[in-house]
């Protein structure tokens, strides 16, 4: 058997105060990927280096890193794809507050979708309290469904990356989720204002590098935001939109069965 | 003693994959306050890696499905030794619990009338999966997180519990320490669940993630609860075995319910060699039948690829023990070849097995519509856990509970694919149900400060020895004898061996250390995580050998054939007052006519 292939990996280590890059070196075998490496020299040389993971199979979205300078999940970077003559990097996302090692401080996501209004259907179709869909009307929400919340668009983001524009800017993980609510067949929920005034889709500019890192190949930038931007427009921009509905609300206020909104 | 940080809720469900979520949101809806902690972060429990579909009869394929049909499949797959009363409770409500789902948001594949879409799958009579493609287990977490965190709970990411915490034989409360910072933490409850998932880190090979290691399997042991079938393991005939990096990962079930087929280095079907009396009736005898069943016909039978796992998998073992395995060690699993079937097979393939499709490309070099996949069997799931009330989901210790795979009692010898989802939603919300019940009917129990501080004191050991020994080395050779003692294929003189192991690898716990400092430090972690690995280990092969016959997963070479005495009992588990465990076998309770009368029926 000929020696094992060896390679450098260029790992940072630190906590919330600073840190540096610290090299290890590790065998390389066969359709093996970064996250072998990371194990590997964390069960052999480094027991304490933290990085999360769980599914190794590009499927929970955790072990999201930057390679090579990247975004990109560890699991399913493979080293035969990298150039082995030089050290492979591995860096923690820089968009996300650094906790240790490979690991990011990502509390700020969660918090983000839960001031998303929730899913909320239309009465049942059937008497047995289900619902009828197309596939063909359901196409496009499971794209946006197949989030494995790996983060690495936001990562990627430079409204949220370069700008830190955290507070006024939801990011494009959370636009994908409000399109996939609001091109869900059944859902009743209006987040159109919401979409323009708290969560800043104006901010985005479509250079579409969410769409260039996306594990999942989700088109997030042509397939839900320039649609929500559309609906944004229609609702803010539109002239003859905004007549037409200045003039059903003036009819409403004169109907004397007027619900009130 | 010091001060830690003290968290109070009246139900604390320890756990957030799919059984887990689901349990919180009925205990919240029925007005207690409730908690839930995560190992890791919320949406990346295990469940995110169920492929195939929830087995529910909603009959939307084919209409003859129904509770009954389901209930017997789900008897026969488990060899008649699964508790009846859950097996019938899940085949009852699963269709419920589905659309449940799809009213809270998720999307499921549809059938031309618009309805949730279902599927084929081994040992289910009828397509009965409610699916996604090939990511089920996604769109369920998801959907049940997204629903989840509108519901007034309490959720403490990245928390691993360490011990259960009991007053006067009730439960009290957990303690524990989060991962950022390794500080302890006590909540005091009163209800528990415990919805932790699996023990498969226990395995060399597993489809299992770094975090199934059986912590509620232990915990419930060590605070004195009763396990139930810890010597049945499922081993999925189908995981990945090349390259070696993804060795392990599955492959979906769903593979062969879209038409895939298995064969060996010779190119031959060698499922139809072996079809066990008790299938015969209803499995397809030839190639043609087999096709026709999975394209929906609905007068052809299955063919034998879709027989039960444990089966299949056996079947697996022998071709490659036999030299007829594959250059890496597997057989061929094709999917491929339906392009002579089917128009626009490429197209349909990555349609219906998206993540399988990708899977394979990004990390195995191989295009699954154009060539074959080599697979082998690999540790997936346990049958065996925390031996609980079927109504209520409630173990025997009062006020602790359990849903999902570290819970026991539907699945019997032999889980079918599909069956674990829909135990999740279904168990979930009855522990759900009947923990919030509890927690409004009794009060908080008293917390034993210093029991408390004999755990943190043991969990910081491992600090104080520097120089021990690597936690990672211990996991890996207890994964190495679990793997070859305690595996596929068991005979008493290796699985004693395997206890024997075991002694050496509780001493070697005793001496591990750890570098570093408690911020999240993986290598503390692992060392932590020993403990439950070696219970569940312990409890596995004690309960193996005790079961002296071969039925559903647990096959031994020393006993091939069923054994009428074991046909009617299940193994027990429990931590004995000398602190020894103790395993005895115990009588199936008795099935009431109407559903002796069922599984007739659909003989």
């Amino acid at each position: 058997m000929s020696p094992q292939k060896q390679a450098t990996f260029r790992i940072w280590r630190g906590d919330r105060l600073g840190g540096e890059f610290r090299d290890y070196t590790a065998g390389v075998s066969e359709g093996m990927v970064v996250l072998d490496a990371v194990n590997h020299i964390q069960a052999t040389q480094a027991n304490d280096l933290a990085c999360r993971w769980n599914c190794k199979a590009g499927k929970c979205g955790s072990c999201s890193a930057e390679i090579n300078g990247l975004p990109k999940l560890m699991c399913m970077t493979r080293l035969s794809d990298l150039p082995l003559d030089q050290p492979v990097t591995v860096q923690p996302m820089k968009a996300f507050p650094a906790i240790k090692d490979l690991i990011t401080d990502v509390s700020w996501n969660f918090r983000v979708k839960k001031n998303i209004k929730p899913f909320k259907p239309r009465s049942p179709d059937a008497p047995d309290g289900t619902w009828r869909m197309a596939q063909a009307d359901i196409d496009r929400v499971q794209e946006f469904r197949k989030c494995i919340e790996c983060f690495l668009c936001q990562d990627v983001c430079h409204v949220l990356r370069d700008h830190q524009k955290h507070e006024q800017f939801t990011g494009p993980r959370y636009l994908i989720y409000v399109a996939a609510l609001e091109m869900h067949p059944l859902d009743t929920e209006d987040r159109i204002d919401e979409l323009r005034n708290t969560q800043g889709i104006g901010y985005c500019n479509i250079t579409k590098c969410c769409t260039k890192v996306c594990p999942e190949s989700i088109q997030i930038t042509d397939n839900a935001i320039i649609p929500l931007k559309e609906r944004v427009v229609d609702r803010f921009y539109d002239p003859f939109g905004w007549i037409w509905r200045w003039m059903k609300k003036k009819s409403d206020r004169q109907s004397p069965n007027a619900v009130k909104r | 003693m010091p001060e830690y940080e003290t968290f109070q809720h009246d139900v604390l469900v320890i756990g957030s994959g799919g059984a887990g979520l689901r349990a919180a949101i009925e205990a919240s809806a029925a007005g207690v306050s409730v908690g839930m902690v995560c190992k890791c972060l919320l949406g990346k429990a295990h469940t995110v890696m169920a492929e195939g579909g929830i087995a529910a009869a909603l009959a939307n394929v084919d209409d003859r499905d129904n509770w009954k049909v389901h209930f017997a499949d789900t008897m026969r797959g488990g060899q008649y030794v699964n508790q009846w009363r859950m097996a019938e409770l899940h085949a009852k409500e699963a269709p419920d619990r589905v659309r449940e789902l799809e009213a809270w948001g998720a999307v499921f594949d549809r059938t031309k009338d618009g309805r949730i879409l279902q599927r084929n799958f081994g040992g289910h009579k009828y397509p009965r999966l409610a699916h996604v493609g090939d990511r089920t287990g996604l769109e369920m977490i998801r959907t049940l997180q997204d629903h989840g965190v509108h519901q007034g709970i309490d959720v403490h990411m990245e928390i691993c519990i360490l011990a259960l915490v009991t007053d006067g034989g009730r439960i009290s409360g957990a303690f524990g320490y989060d991962r950022e910072r390794g500080r302890f933490k006590i909540f005091r409850a009163k209800a528990i669940i415990l919805a932790t998932g699996g023990i498969g880190k226990a395995y060399k090979i597993t489809s299992n993630s770094w975090d199934c290691t059986g912590d509620g399997h232990s915990l419930a042991y060590h605070a004195g609860a009763e396990l139930i079938d810890m010597e049945f393991i499922q081993f999925h005939p189908t995981g990945m075995v090349w390259p070696p990096s993804v060795s392990g990962m599955l492959v979906t079930e769903g593979v062969r319910g879209e038409g895939g087929i298995l064969t060996n280095a010779d190119g031959k079907r060698f499922m139809f060699d072996f079809i066990p009396d008790n299938y015969k009736a209803q499995t397809a005898d030839n190639e043609e039948e087999g096709w026709r069943y999975t394209q929906g016909d609905k007068n052809a039978r299955r063919p034998p690829d879709l027989l039960t796992r444990d089966h299949v998998a056996r079947c697996i073992v022998r071709e490659i023990k036999e030299g007829r395995g594959t250059p890496h060690g597997g057989v061929y699993l094709d999917i491929s070849w339906i392009k002579k079937r089917i128009p626009n097979a490429e197209e349909h393939i990555k349609r219906k097995l998206p993540s399988m499709y990708h899977q394979f490309k990004a990390l195995g070099d191989v295009d699954i519509t154009k060539e074959p996949m080599e697979v082998g069997p690999t540790t997936h799931y346990i049958m065996g856990g925390v031996h609980v009330n079927a109504d209520t989901q409630m173990s025997d210790v009062p006020g602790l509970f359990a849903a999902g795979e570290c819970a026991a009692g539907i699945n019997g010898a032999n889980r079918l694919g599909g069956n674990s989802l829909s135990d999740l939603i279904v168990f979930g919300k009855r522990a759900g149900e009947f923990a919030a019940k509890f927690a409004k009917e009794n009060q908080h129990g008293k917390i034993d400060n210093d029991k408390i501080d004999v755990y943190a004191r043991e969990a910081l050991e491992p600090f104080e020895n520097s120089a021990g020994e690597n936690p990672y080395s211990v996991q890996r050779d207890l994964q190495e004898v679990m793997q070859h003692n305690v595996g596929i294929v068991r005979d008493e003189g290796e699985m004693r061996s395997a206890l024997d192991h075991l002694k050496t690898f509780w001493e070697r716990v005793g001496r591990v250390g750890v570098i570093g400092n408690r911020d999240f430090n993986p290598g503390w972690h692992t060392a932590l995580d020993l403990k439950n690995l070696l219970t569940v280990s312990e409890a596995i092969t004690r309960a193996a050998l005790e079961r002296k016959e071969s039925r559903g997963a647990q096959f031994r070479e020393d006993y091939l054939e069923k054994g009428e005495r074991f046909s009617k009992v299940n193994t027990m588990i429990r931590k004995a007052a000398d602190g020894t465990m103790e395993v005895r076998l115990a009588p199936l309770p008795e099935m009431p006519d109407y559903l002796k009368q069922i599984i007739e029926e659909n003989k």
